[in-house]
């Protein structure tokens, strides 16, 4: 099984992204998917800062994609969205309907990230006749469904799960971190960069709940699957995906390597996460339950 | 322009029909489609006689077919498009692209609308439906501003249906899975959005809590209406302040800019709310019929009767243009 990293969901400024994947390029990771797939007003780092980022990556060994935005509602942003479908060196991945449409007309193949939703092996198969190549899991949907589509379906498309992480929830024309500022999207002042893990959303309990990151809702727990590795593996998932975090995701993605190659047990495994993710984790959904709950034991 | 009006059994299609709705959309019971609720929508039965009732009036019924289903349960969803054939649907609403498939290739001669579950947003996603399965309308995401409305329709040969009036999703749909993050539930999954089964209403001695999945969702002062715990409109805690962090209780409603939307070229008007009453179905579907036809007849004003008349049914008491105005983003 390879190990990916997803996109970077936050806004980070541009020295912390360029530093970020300079560390990613000495890790284990197999796969690299680089680009702004949350809002098209993050300046920071334009087409070329991201692909002089690929080729680094690329020279060091990894497999980059170019990820691409998840809402596209302007001509601008579709704009922008064909230009990186353009992008003929590297594999794309599309996120809405929009891209898998412009990879369609021009016979490319793509991957599709866990905001397009393919929840059976007929539409697995349809969007196989369309090129796709990789397909990565929806978050929402438990193991019991994947390994239906993965034994029923018709394709060899690859399959990714999404294993660790802040869960992406949802996504609005809304900007919810500058509603938090008392302002909207056009007056939003890039506030996003002061949150580099997103801004927290608690319960009136003070229960950590949700995280805003712009227009997308997160989940506050952290996502993680780390128990599940084995399982995977013999359910025929190709690609596990880590999704970046400001802090550890180096040290995160090393744990999931040594725990893929069997050097560490599940125990130490966990042990290890959870001196590298502070908050609650959950794992719900793989198990067919409510998303925020944890059904695996830290042992 | 067609109005487009939403009906959760016979009574409420009847209503409907009797009270200027073009069409009425229904669901078949279960969780086939976007509003699952337990009592609600049709049977083969019904949904045969509240297309008998409509067609023999000269109006037409969509069936919305329009959750994703998953492998163990695939059977349900085409025997729902089949049944709609059966029955004479004029139209049916997907959003699943295997489920297109299906029907494209079982009833090529059946009309498929893309259900704003579908979560399409532009003319490039639109054209893979309609490129693929001759899609002859798509219900936009309540996301887009009116120019990007328009945008979207000088682009596009597909017919555009849009929400005028109903509760108001803040999130793009089909690309919203809160409520199955905390009850297991999801309007794709399930059909269904904070489903009822989870929500609790807690008395203390000087405040009501609304719950989900154990979530505490609001709490209100002894004075204070209690609304619905939906997950999205409940007040939470950031940086140091308790509001709606993501919206408030409120409810959309487009008729001030329905002239702009005739002449951006809307084809439809969809009116939320399959799960209300037949006195809403019925409100509702009057007050947009009148408003449509002064529309057609040229001389377009609001009327403060038809304002006060739908906020008296819409949900916290609050209207909204939502995202159609630039400034709600």
């Amino acid at each position: 099984m390879k190990i990916s990293l997803g996109p970077i969901y936050y806004y980070w400024t541009k020295k912390k992204v360029l530093d970020f994947y300079d560390e990613i390029a000495d890790t284990p990771v197999d796969i690299v998917y680089l680009g702004e797939v949350v809002c098209s007003k993050r300046n920071q780092l334009m087409l070329s800062d991201w692909l002089s980022i690929a080729k680094k990556l690329k020279d060091a060994g990894k497999e980059v994609v170019l990820s691409t935005l998840i809402l596209i509602e302007s001509d601008s942003e579709l704009k922008r969205l064909t230009r990186v479908c353009k992008e003929s060196e590297y594999l794309i991945e599309a996120n809405d309907f929009a891209a898998i449409n412009i990879m369609r007309k021009q016979n490319k193949s793509f991957a599709v990230g866990p905001n397009v939703n393919i929840y059976n092996a007929p539409s697995l198969n349809m969007l196989a006749k369309s090129g796709l190549k990789r397909w990565c899991f929806p978050v929402e949907l438990s193991k019991f469904t994947l390994q239906e589509i993965i034994n029923t379906a018709d394709t060899n498309v690859e399959v990714e799960v999404f294993v660790f992480g802040s869960l992406p929830l949802s996504f609005s024309a809304r900007c919810f971190t500058a509603r938090a500022y008392n302002s909207d999207k056009d007056g939003c002042k890039h506030i996003c960069l002061n949150h580099k893990d997103g801004l927290l959303v608690s319960t009136q309990e003070q229960k950590p709940f949700l995280i805003m990151n712009g227009i997308q809702t997160m989940s506050a727990d952290n996502f993680n699957l780390i128990g599940q590795v084995e399982v995977m593996n013999s359910m025929g998932v190709n690609i596990i995906r880590i999704s970046p975090q400001f802090n550890n995701t180096s040290k995160v993605i090393e744990v999931f390597k040594d725990r893929v190659e069997n050097i560490i047990s599940n125990y130490e495994a966990q042990e290890s996460l959870a001196t590298l993710s502070e908050v609650p984790q959950c794992d719900g959904y793989w198990f067919e339950k409510e998303g925020m709950c944890r059904v695996e034991p830290i042992q | 322009m067609e109005l487009v009006c939403p009906a959760g059994n016979l009574p409420s299609l009847k209503a409907a029909v009797d009270n200027g709705a073009d069409t009425v959309y229904i669901g078949f019971s279960g969780e086939t489609n976007a509003r699952h609720f337990s009592g609600l929508n049709f049977n083969e039965d019904r949904a045969k006689q509240g297309v008998e009732y409509a067609h023999s009036r000269n109006k037409k019924v969509y069936v919305a077919i329009n959750t994703y289903p998953q492998p163990s349960i695939w059977g349900r969803w085409t025997e729902a498009i089949d049944i709609s054939v059966k029955i004479g649907a004029d139209a049916i609403i997907l959003a699943d692209v295997g489920l297109m498939e299906y029907a494209t290739k079982k009833h090529p001669q059946l009309n498929l609308h893309l259900s704003v579950q579908g979560s399409s947003t532009n003319h490039e996603a639109l054209d893979y439906y309609h490129e693929n399965f001759n899609i002859k309308r798509a219900i936009l995401p309540r996301v887009l501003s009116v120019a990007q409305v328009k945008k979207t329709i000088s682009n596009t040969p597909v017919d555009i249906e849009l929400f005028g009036f109903g509760s108001l999703c803040v999130m793009v749909e089909g690309r919203c899975i809160l409520s199955s993050y905390v009850t297991g539930r999801s309007p794709n999954t399930y059909g269904a959005c904070s489903p009822a089964s989870h929500v609790e209403y807690l008395e203390h001695e000087t405040r009501l809590e609304t719950r989900l999945g154990g979530v505490l969702i609001d709490s209100y002062k002894k004075n204070e209406t209690a609304g619905y715990p939906t997950l999205c409109k409940g007040r939470f805690e950031s940086m140091g302040s308790t509001y709606y962090a993501l919206e408030e209780p409120t409810s959309l409603n487009a008729l001030d800019i329905l002239p702009e939307l005739k002449s951006i070229g809307v084809k439809a008007i969809k009116i939320e709310g399959r799960q209300r009453s037949p006195a809403y179905i019925q409100i509702v579907t009057k007050t947009w019929s009148e408003a449509i036809k002064q529309l057609d007849s040229g001389n377009y004003k609001t009327k403060q009767e038809w304002n006060i008349a739908l906020a008296e049914v819409s949900e916290g008491l609050q209207t909204t243009l939502g995202a159609y105005h630039r400034s709600w983003q």
